[in-house]
């Protein structure tokens, strides 16, 4: 099983969230997943960006009780 | 807005390289170390008290997490009457404009 490690950044505004989830990819092994907890919109849209332009793999995203759950693996 | 981008840009791998002078470079002294920004207008206060991640904060991930760059005006550290090495950060070599720009000419050039 990968590791999933949960990342709460609720309550942060960008580029908080986003730069969260850079210093988990930065230390993380291929294949381990975050789950990234954010209370920003504007963080939900930008982050799957940041994603798809790095080239990491979004594994769900959803929105639940006005917290966002971004899931993502680390793939290279 | 400078942190912003430059911890954004860099850590997605663009090559960043960032040119403080003028007021910038006085935040980054290691007697301003906690000197807080100016606020300006609506958004300086709202930046202030809501969770924004603070500017030295970004800058430093720039650095940590996408390898930017930097750089301090010699000029600006002349007049401070200052070297590199009484900043907090990881600043780079004292830097002229005539380098700067040289260095920048082929990159996308943002200023703030």
């Amino acid at each position: 099983m990968p590791e999933t490690k949960v990342v709460d950044a609720r309550n942060t505004f960008c580029p908080g969230p986003l730069m969260e989830l850079i210093s988990f990819m930065k230390r993380a092994e291929v294949g381990d997943q975050m789950e990234l907890l954010s209370t920003d919109d504007g963080s939900a849209s930008d982050v799957p960006q940041w994603i798809a332009k790095v080239g990491h793999e979004l594994v769900t995203k959803e929105k639940i009780d006005d917290v966002w759950h971004i899931t993502v693996k680390k793939v290279k | 807005m400078a942190s912003m981008v430059a911890s954004v840009a860099a850590a997605s791998g663009d090559e960043v390289t960032v040119f403080f002078s003028m007021n910038a470079l006085q935040y980054f002294t290691k007697d301003n170390a906690e000197l807080a920004a100016p606020e300006e207008g609506e958004f300086g206060r709202l930046i202030g008290t809501e969770g924004v991640p603070a500017f030295r904060k970004l800058f430093e991930q720039a650095a940590d997490l996408g390898d930017a760059r930097l750089l301090a005006c010699s000029m600006a550290l002349d007049l401070l009457k200052i070297t590199p090495e009484d900043l907090t950060l990881e600043f780079g070599p004292a830097t002229g404009l005539t380098a700067f720009l040289s260095d920048a000419e082929d990159g996308r050039l943002l200023s703030f």
